[in-house]
This record gives C-alpha cells, sequence and structure tokens, in this order.
C-alpha cells in the first residue's frame, strides 16, 4: 500500500499544485471542540493535517502554540486521547495525512514501541518530533520508520550543506523546511532566502519539500507555495482558536467556524496560484 | 610480563561520557534542529580549548585572582561538637566572587564564548545565583546580557535580581507555565533558537544537551581538586564522606567528580524533599521521586506525570526547584556510586538557623538542604570520620524568604 503522504504529494504534483499543510494542537481547547476542528480541515482544505502532541514544556514554539498545548492539557488531554482522536478521524477519512507533532518524552515515557504500534493502528501517517535529531535516530526514528510510519524531519537555515545529507538520511514522507532561525509563529519569512534554502535541499532529496514557520496570510502562503511543494500554517489557526473563545477559555460556537473559515480562505490563496 | 600479572584497570566512574554525550542511559543531545549546529560547534570549541595551554591558564588566573580561588576548607569545631560525631568540613563556595559555586562554572564559558566570537550573552536562573555571575562575568568581559527568570523567582529573590541590573543585565521576566526554573530554561533555550548566530547560552547545571553537563562539571571539578588537596594537607588522607545539595547537580558534582574512583569516599546529594516525598508535586527530588525522560537537551530523572507532562515541584529555594537533574548524577545513582537522599524545606530552614547560630556562617538555602542531613548523618558517623559538606552558596539573597517562613518583619 502506498503511504498516504507519498500519495497525496503525487497526486498534488500531477495536477502541477501545491500541498496546504494545517497544524491545531491536539484537544485544543477540548477534545471534543478539536475533534470537530480536524473533521472538518480536509473540507475546508487541509492536504494534510499536523496534530499538535500538546507538552508541558514546548521549546520550539512561540507562544501562540504554548498557550495551545496549556489550553489542551488543562482539559485534560493525553496521549492516549490524541491517539483516539486520529481513531475518530479515520471512521470517516481514509485518505487525508495525519502527522503527529511534539516533543519526544511523551513519546519515551508511553513508551516508544508500544507508541508506534498504536499511532499506526489509529491511523497515524507520520510523525515529526522536534528535539528527536539524528544523533538520535536509532531510538525513535528508526523504529518509525521499521512500524510503517513516515519520520519527517525538520532543516532548518542553520542546517549547512555538510549536516543536510544526515538530516535527510532518514528522512521520508516529506521535508519540513523550518523558515526561520527561531520559534513558531514569531517572524515573517524571507522569500528570497526560502527560495534559495528549498532548492538547496531539493538538490539533495526526490522527497517534497513543505514550509512553514511564520506563515500567517493568504499571501504570504500564496507566495512560499511558488518555490515550495507544501505550506504548513499552524500558529494562525491556533490564534484564532485561541480568540474565539469565551472569558473562561472554553469553546463558543464561534470556535470550529472561525478556524475552518480562515483554512477556506487560506487555501483558496494558496490554490489561486 | 606475563599475562597474568597484568594489573587489572579499575573500572572508572569518571570516563562519562562518550562520543554521543551520553552517561549510560542518560544525557544525549535532544534539542530542535536549528540548534544541532550551534551545539556541535560548541563541543568543537570546548575540545579544542581543552586542549589549549592558554585557556587553563587564564581561567586560573582569573579563579585566583578574580573569583578569589582556591575557596577555604573550613573546619566546622563548633558544629562537629554540637553533633558529636564525624569531623565536618564545610567548602567555602560561598566565600567566592558573587557569593556562590556559580561564578567558576560562568568563567569558564565565558571564556569559551570569548573564543568563539559570540556577541551576546544569555542565561537562565532559579535563586538568581547563576543570574548574578553570569551578568558579573558578562560586564567583566563587556558583553550585553539577557536573564531569564520566572517571575514567581523574580518575587522571593528580589535582591538578586537587583544586582543582576546593577551589573547591567536585563532580567526578562518569565510567566509561562509557574513561573520558576523550568520555564525560565524553556525561555532561554527560545531565545537561543532565535539568536543562534552571535549568542552563547551560559547554562548554570550539569544539565542540557552535550556537551553542557561535562563542560560544566569539568569546570567545577576545581571545588573537588582543592577539597583534595586541602584535605591532604589538613589531615594527611582523603576526606571519608562528601555531602551536597542537588538541584541540578553543579555544585555536588564539582565536589564528587574527581573522588568518583576513590572507592573509600562515600557521597551524598540531598535533593530537596520540599513538603515531603510522599506528598504529590510538593517536592523536587527527582532521582528520589521521579522517573526517567527527556528534557531540555537530555535523557535524565524528571518530575512528570504517566503521561510524560512535566510536573514543576516544589522546594523552599529557588535554586534547588528544577524538575530535572544533571544527566551523570541520574547514571550515579543507578550504578550506585552516590547515595542520594532529601531534605524538606523545614529541615532546611532548622538547619540554616543551625549553622547561622553556632557557626556565624549564613548558608544559602540550598547548602542548608546539605547541612540538613548532615545534623542526621554526622551523628552516626565515628569521631575520625572526615566530612566535608560543600557550602555553595550564601545566605545573604534568602533573608527574605526566611525571614518570612519564620514569621519575621524586615
Amino acid at each position: 500500500m502506498m503511504h498516504r503522504l507519498a500519495k497525496v504529494f503525487e497526486e498534488l504534483a500531477a495536477q502541477d499544485r501545491k500541498a496546504f499543510v494545517t497544524f491545531i494542537t491536539a484537544g485544543d481547547p477540548d477534545t471534543a471542540t478539536s475533534l470537530e476542528i480536524l473533521k472538518g480541515l480536509p473540507g475546508a482544505g487541509a492536504d494534510v493535517i499536523e496534530l499538535g502532541m500538546p507538552f508541558s514544556d514546548p521549546m520550539a514554539d512561540g507562544p501562540a502554540i504554548q498557550r495551545a498545548s496549556l489550553r489542551a492539557l488543562h482539559a485534560g488531554q493525553d496521549m492516549h486521547k490524541t491517539l483516539a482522536m486520529v481513531r475518530a478521524f479515520r471512521e470517516t477519512n481514509k485518505t487525508t495525512p495525519i502527522v503527529l507533532m511534539g516533543y519526544y518524552n511523551p513519546i519515551y515515557v508511553y513508551p516508544v514501541d508500544r507508541f508506534l504500534a498504536d499511532a499506526v493502528e489509529a491511523g497515524v501517517d507520520g510523525l515529526i518530533v522536534v528535539d528527536a535529531p539524528p544523533e538520535a535516530d536509532d531510538e525513535l526514528c528508526i523504529p518509525a520508520l521499521n512500524a510503517g510510519l513516515n519520520f519527517i524531519r525538520l532543516t532548518t537555515p542553520t542546517t549547512d550543506d555538510h549536516r543536510l545529507g544526515a538530516v535527510l538520511a532518514n528522512t521520508s514522507g516529506f521535508v519540513y523546511y523550518v523558515s526561520i532561525t527561531g520559534v513558531t509563529g514569531t517572524r515573517a519569512p524571507d522569500l528570497e532566502a526560502v527560495a534559495r534554502n528549498v532548492a538547496r535541499i531539493k538538490a539533495r532529496t526526490t522527497l517534497p519539500v513543505a514550509v512553514g514557520f511564520g506563515v500567517r496570510t493568504p499571501e504570504q502562503a500564496k507566495a512560499i507555495a511558488s518555490v515550495a511543494d507544501g505550506v504548513v500554517v499552524g500558529s494562525a489557526l491556533v490564534d484564532t482558536i485561541a480568540q474565539s473563545l469565551d472569558d473562561k477559555g472554553r469553546a463558543t460556537e464561534l470556535t470550529v467556524s472561525s478556524v475552518l473559515t480562515l483554512v477556506e480562505k487560506l487555501s483558496a490563496g494558496l490554490k489561486a496560484a | 610480563m606475563n599475562p597474568a600479572e597484568t594489573p587489572l584497570h579499575l573500572n572508572s566512574y569518571r570516563t562519562g561520557p562518550d562520543d554521543r554525550g551520553h552517561f549510560g542511559l542518560y544525557g544525549g543531545r535532544f534539542v530542535a534542529e536549528t540548534l544541532m549546529p550551534l551545539i556541535l560547534e560548541l563541543e568543537a570549541a570546548y575540545e579544542a580549548a581543552k586542549a589549549d595551554p592558554s585557556f587553563h591558564a587564564e581561567l586560573a588566573d582569573l579563579n585566583a585572582h578574580y573569583a578569589g580561588r582556591p575557596s577555604p576548607l573550613y573546619f566546622a569545631e563548633r558544629l562537629t561538637q554540637h553533633l558529636g560525631g564525624a569531623k565536618v568540613y564545610f567548602k567555602r563556595e560561598e566565600l567566592n566572587h558573587t557569593g556562590s559555586h556559580k561564578v567558576n562554572n560562568c568563567l569558564g564559558q565565558i571564556l569559551l564564548a570569548k573564543r568563539m566570537g559570540k556577541k551576546r550573552i544569555i542565561a537562565e536562573t532559579g535563586a538568581g545565583q547563576h543570574g548574578v555571575a553570569t551578568a558579573t562575568v558578562a560586564a567583566r568581559f563587556g558583553l550585553p546580557c539577557v536573564i531569564y527568570m520566572g517571575a514567581t523567582d523574580i518575587e522571593r529573590q528580589k535582591p538578586n535580581v537587583f544586582r543582576m541590573r546593577l551589573l547591567g543585565a536585563e532580567v526578562r521576566p518569565v510567566i509561562s507555565g509557574t513561573g520558576t526554573l523550568k520555564d525560565a530554561m524553556n525561555e532561554a533555550l527560545r531565545d537561543w533558537v532565535s539568536n543562534v548566530e552571535d549568542t552563547f547560552y551560559i547554562i548554570g547545571t550539569v544539565a542540557g544537551p552535550h556537551p553542557y553537563p561535562a563542560m560544566v562539571r569539568d569546570f567545577q571539578a576545581v571545588i573537588g581538586k582543592e577539597t583534595r588537596e586541602q584535605m591532604l594537607a589538613a589531615e594527611g588522607r582523603l576526606p571519608d564522606t562528601l555531602v551536597a545539595a542537588i538541584g541540578g547537580g553543579s555544585n555536588a558534582m564539582g565536589i564528587f567528580h574527581p573522588f568518583l574512583d576513590d572507592p573509600s569516599v562515600k557521597m551524598f546529594g540531598v535533593e530537596a524533599a520540599g513538603k515531603g516525598l510522599d506528598v504529590p508535586n510538593g517536592h523536587c527530588a527527582s532521582l528520589n521521586g521521579g522517573t526517567p525522560g527527556v528534557l531540555h537537551g537530555n535523557r535524565t530523572y524528571l518530575l512528570q506525570d504517566g503521561d510524560g507532562q512535566i510536573l514543576e515541584g516544589h522546594s523552599i529555594s529557588a535554586g534547588l526547584d528544577y524538575p530535572g537533574i544533571g544527566p551523570e548524577h541520574s547514571w550515579l545513582r543507578d550504578t550506585g556510586r552516590v547515595t542520594y537522599v532529601a531534605a524538606t524545606d523545614r529541615e532546611a530552614l532548622d538547619a540554616f538557623q543551625l549553622c547561622t547560630r553556632i557557626e556565624g556562617i549564613i548558608p544559602a538555602l540550598e547548602p542548608s538542604h546539605a547541612l540538613a542531613y548532615v545534623t542526621k548523618l554526622a551523628p552516626t558517623l565515628p569521631p575520625d570520620n572526615l566530612l566535608v559538606m560543600n557550602m555553595s552558596g550564601r545566605g545573604d539573597k534568602d533573608i527574605f524568604a526566611v525571614a518570612a517562613h519564620l514569621g519575621m518583619d524586615i
């Protein structure tokens, strides 16, 4: 069976289109609302879904995603509920790839082997684990690949040519190019630098390259899409969730609709490319 | 030589970490890709510095003439009489410039920053001792400095906040989480990810991604090396017992490491038991009440829940309330080479007052935990047992917190 990620990128490439990758945090602001958003994402234009596994100490994330993690944890989200959300999503959607994104510790504690088995069973397609560098491939990346999951690696402006080989070695699904040195959602990417770096990566791999960190508007999405195979939007969606909540931090009737409306706008912007 | 006569090499406790930065299961380099090239560059720079006599000479000169080393090894005669057991010595790290052992490490790291051509210094701090030491060396070397400190800690460590600002550092309050040391470390890592090109992150304890745990240990090992020489001079033999407080574990690692291969030397690391080891999330004893996990770039014992979410913990001492611990300590725990115990807030406060009254030394709340264990341990040991406690910091910064706990106004 072809991996869902490979299939989506291949189909989009055949139509000369770019992938729209959306990020939300699982369980933000609560499990039920989060599942409703998750189920609505493909219809609103998401080609690939990154689902954040909330963590108490998200060192590489900016304030928006930190707060999303905390909202989810306060609402009682845990890894079992996150996997259950994927399982529920798969009941009605067999095609949209889901990539779990987060930090190593909750996986390590789960522990790794059982997590990988449960993730595959739930219908997860790939993993992005921010603090599991190639130097630690033997303990998470290789077992994940053996379990049938894609392992998507982040590359950054600081990843030099020498290091790029090591970073790409066990990467699969797609390559995630982090367009800024910094945490999520804090600055806008420099398009020229992005184009240069995406070209540098593509010269070394046949995998699609998606670009994220700092993309907030349909115009930015369109610009990035002109130089990459996919565009990732996270903090802007998470901010929209935050703005829709009541003064006690609970979901309102606007929560699901405002996020999906933004996804539609971003998707339209990107697909007008 | 007959092969049967070839002397067997003792297994050494001092050879870690391996080339991937592991102490057994622990340690490693679990950081975001943005930081990896920098971490590798730092490792190479540190290896080069270690092999360069001029680096050691400059550090030794600063230690002697700026920090005030060697720190004395003091026989605490009145405390010894009071406890009625082991002969108690204090290694007087609180007499160092800036008032704690933290300056040993900061001087080493700022020299490294200078060698690497870095233009800006950042650090995290809990009690403020590491922040003050970092702000001090940044002032000494003329580099701008940003210190991340939890908002809660800023409130309970005001004198140190003021000192940092006087020294020209910018103290950035961290309000995420509960505003303590762990959150300050997250924020410092975020700063570093955002400013990798020109910034040097001076980590204050023997934790974080490799090479920090080994590097900070090496800079702090001056404590144990001096203790060794000083005890040989004073008593003609090695100490029998070493006791040190553990937050992240840098002062303890500094005094323990040079003695790890001396089997006659028993070692005790004292964690913060806060309100009690049996109180859920009421202590900061990662080794006594935590489980292995991955945080802040290394695998080590952590205070965490069953889902791998990090707990905050509690200690009266802002310098000890860190939910992790240096990975080498985790390894020493598992191998059994060092015994890790704990002292409560109450016990530390009692020891604080005892030391102040009968030795005329006001200890910081951190070594007060070590002292609390000494008051239990020393009476059980014979009078010829030579016990050294690392007096890792002075208590001026803690007088407001102590006064509040004792119900006094100042």
